[in-house]
């Protein structure tokens, strides 16, 4: 009876307010004692106004309780709390836990969803997953199988659920979804299965599809529109995609869209990116592979695209281009401007006006990025907004069974999907960074449906000729373009970081450090080591007056495959390998909640 | 300097072999098609030079280890925080059991375990350079090659081309 009367009332409410979902976002993450989406809010700040913690009593966080989530392997994204209630994810099996906050955190309801354990051999890089999403009293559960799951956030029950993709073809999901208005939005995994990217909606009330949008193909299929759709201030044209591939390539070319979606309500605009082409070998695919490694901004009802940007045309590193497109206001020139800011793993963060698509500041956010000397600037020059690709480093130009050597960023570049935050207190962005170079050889593949498709061999070391660590956690600059403070770190930084009213930034190491450090200087205020490395997202949410800290252990992903045995580098001569530090030796799989608070 | 190496390095490998704990494998050449080296038991295998020159199918079996098995089970088949390590699995497993594995798949999925190998029995990408990965391993096992890419390499024989063209195009 009771769920009759749920149902009837979402079935009203639906009918007579289509923007509900977006109603429900804005209000959910516009509270701050919840955290209602893994980057905290649409513009993807992972900002909290919430001030107890502060620069100067961080120092005595202590931890207030812990949670196993049963599942070893590595544990990217943040739990969600909506009001009493805090949501648990796990990569696969993909599990969900409600925890009752009234209650000690007792288990409300949990979803074990049933996998084709096929599915985990597909998965490039660990079995991650990368968090649940809500809305509208729905938990979003986005499976490794690419099964979307409406749960009833009360309950757990299953609403609905659709499929996305065939792991067969090496589709998978990792990432998270976005709820937005009345649809919600769905991206795919499998770069390096020659899968073809796309973003698709469904629409919230029945799990249907709205609509479809692939990265690569003809115009229609990829809803841009030759006259409306822009680039760099021009109408795009006809055909921009198919007359940047050699045949058939684009068909299983990547461009997939396994990162991060956010969205401007006021210009009804939602921002992605798309991943690299397939191969890896760039010699078997000619052109500049559009529209791979691009910022997409289309509109949310339709998906038509308003504008997209290719920030590597032609990739020849595996420089996925999904990271998070963070959406702030700030003052160029004396005038507030509507931004988006990128930090891309080619090793540029870009500044671009999220209304035009223009491009305004493009710099390297790690002095090691060597590929290219700078992106051309000038609108009047041929050149305008690509990457001016140093010869040296180019494995295209190089040629297949070539083997290039100190190539900066490696191909998980200056930072892969692990999310920034930006606090408008200070202005700046804080990022986790990756600070590794590579050698790179390519040579010819041939594709098999459903098998790995990736034409290259790669080493990675740490930066030469800096601290000798893999990663910095850095403070950004996104108008002047520049780094602010910089903190050497061991490994890369693989977490998601948060910044808070309390002028706090916190972030977790791959040792298993939580660290928290002060917004203005960078200066460590604290630290705690969690039981197993930290790729997951720091998160904050307040509960019977107080606020709490936590953050998801439990090393893996990319980091834990190219790190955990610790790198070495041929070019140094014999006596240097192996003479980098190994994860191994500092942590181990298992995965685990832990929350923090500062004591009465 | 550099040549001290590969003696060092021939100087521990009856060693290893006899060392309790490891297990005894035979990587000594016993004859050779023209293609690739072999053991006493005809199983593939390694072949350096005493100039420390690593023979071109153990380096072809570097390079597709790192494109095809290094995303899961590490650089260097030194293993990652979930795959076992590949240079001891190449040890421990008879080489029919080997190419069994990797062209069938494996699974052991539990409450703590949630370890998949896909099948690649239909990639041509790793099943037509399987012996060349498996004697990379081998290589890596016993500490022949060092980890890193390998410093000196032979040349791709015509005959290696041959047969590496047929298999592809099959």
């Amino acid at each position: 009876m009771k769920r009759f009367t749920i149902s009837v009332v979402a079935t009203l409410l639906l009918g007579t307010a289509p923007a509900l979902a977006n109603d429900s976002v804005l209000a959910a993450t516009g509270d701050s004692k919840q955290w209602a989406a893994q980057l905290g809010d649409y513009a993807g700040t992972r900002y909290s106004e919430l001030d107890q913690i502060t620069n100067e009593n961080v120092g005595d966080l202590q931890v207030a309780w812990t949670f196993s989530t049963g599942v070893l392997r590595g544990h990217e994204g943040a739990p969600l709390v909506i009001g009493d209630i805090m949501y648990v994810h796990t990569p696969f099996p993909n599990n969900v836990y409600a925890l009752d906050l009234n209650n000690d955190g007792k288990i409300l309801w949990r979803y074990a969803p049933q996998q084709n354990a096929d599915v985990i051999g597909v998965m490039c890089c660990d079995t991650v997953y990368r968090g649940l999403a809500y809305s509208d009293d729905t938990i979003f559960l986005h499976q490794a199988d690419t099964t979307l799951v409406a749960l009833d956030a009360k309950t757990g029950d299953v609403k609905w659920s659709v499929v996305n993709g065939d792991p067969a073809k090496g589709e998978t999901n990792t990432a998270t979804v976005l709820p937005v208005k009345d649809k919600v939005l769905v991206g795919i995994s499998g770069g390096e299965y020659g899968v073809r990217g796309h973003l698709t909606a469904y629409n919230i009330s029945d799990g249907s599809m709205a609509w479809r949008a692939y990265s690569t193909g003809p115009d229609e299929e990829m809803l841009v529109d030759p006259e409306n759709t822009m680039v760099l201030g021009k109408p795009v044209g006809a055909n921009s995609s198919l007359d940047s591939w050699e045949g058939d390539q684009w068909q299983i070319g990547g461009g997939t869209t396994w990162g991060w979606t956010t969205y401007d309500p006021e210009l009804n605009l939602i921002y992605y990116g798309t991943g690299n082409p397939s191969t890896w070998n760039p010699s078997q695919r000619p052109g500049d592979n559009k529209w791979s490694m691009t910022i997409m901004a289309r509109d949310a009802d339709t998906g038509v695209a308003k504008w997209m940007y290719q920030k590597t045309p032609h990739d020849e590193w595996d420089f996925d281009g999904v990271n998070e497109n963070i959406l702030v206001e700030q003052e160029i020139d004396g005038q507030m401007r509507k931004l988006l800011v990128n930090f891309d793993r080619n090793g540029f963060a870009y500044t671009l006006d999220r209304e035009t698509g223009e491009l305004l500041v493009a710099e390297k956010y790690d002095p090691a990025v060597n590929w290219a000397t700078h992106v051309e600037m000038d609108p009047a020059s041929d050149q305008y907004g690509r990457p001016q690709v140093v010869a040296e480093y180019s494995t295209e130009q190089n040629g297949e069974d070539v083997n290039s050597t100190g190539i900066c960023p490696a191909a998980l570049g200056s930072k892969d999907q692990q999310p920034s935050t930006y606090s408008p207190k200070t202005g700046l962005f804080y990022v986790p960074t990756n600070h590794v170079c590579m050698d790179y050889e390519p040579f010819r593949v041939s594709y098999s449906a459903g098998q790995p498709y990736v034409g290259a061999t790669l080493s990675m070391f740490p930066a030469p000729g800096s601290h000798g660590g893999m990663g910095n956690f850095i403070a950004w600059d996104a108008v002047a373009g520049e780094i602010k403070w910089s903190l050497p770190e061991q490994f890369s930084v693989w977490s998601g970081a948060m910044a808070t009213a309390g002028d706090v930034v916190f972030y977790g190491t791959l040792e298993g450090y939580l660290k928290a450090v002060d917004a203005n200087t960078g200066e460590e205020l604290y630290k705690f080591k969690t039981p197993s490395g930290i790729i997951g997202y720091v998160m904050t949410y307040e509960h019977g007056g107080k606020q709490y800290i936590g953050v998801l252990s439990g090393v893996g992903g990319w980091a834990g495959i190219g790190l955990a045995a610790g790198l070495t580098n041929s070019n140094d001569g014999l006596g240097a390998v192996g003479g980098y530090a190994a994860l191994s030796d500092y942590t181990a799989l298992g995965g685990q909640l832990t929350v923090f608070a500062i004591p009465d | 300097m550099k040549l001290t190496v590969p003696i060092l390095a021939l100087s521990l490998l009856p060693f290893a072999a006899l060392a309790a704990d490891a297990p005894a494998v035979d990587v000594a050449v016993a004859s050779e098609d023209g293609i690739r080296a072999f053991n006493a038991e005809e199983i593939p295998t390694y072949n350096i030079a005493a100039d420390g020159t690593l023979d071109w199918p153990t380096f072809s079996g570097y390079r597709r280890y790192h494109a095809e098995c290094h995303v899961c089970h590490g650089p260097d088949g030194e293993g990652s925080s979930y795959a076992p390590a590949l240079k001891d699995s190449a040890l421990r497993m008879d080489y029919y059991d080997f190419v069994g594995v990797v062209a069938a798949g494996r699974q052991k999925v539990g409450a703590s375990e949630n370890s998949v190998m896909p099948s690649f029995g239909t990639n041509p990408n790793v099943m037509c350079y399987l012996d060349d990965i498996y004697i990379y391993l081998r290589a890596r096992g016993t500490d022949a090659v060092e980890r890193g890419r390998p410093a000196k390499r032979a040349d791709k024989s015509e005959a290696f081309a041959a047969a590496e063209a047929a298999c592809m195009d099959g």
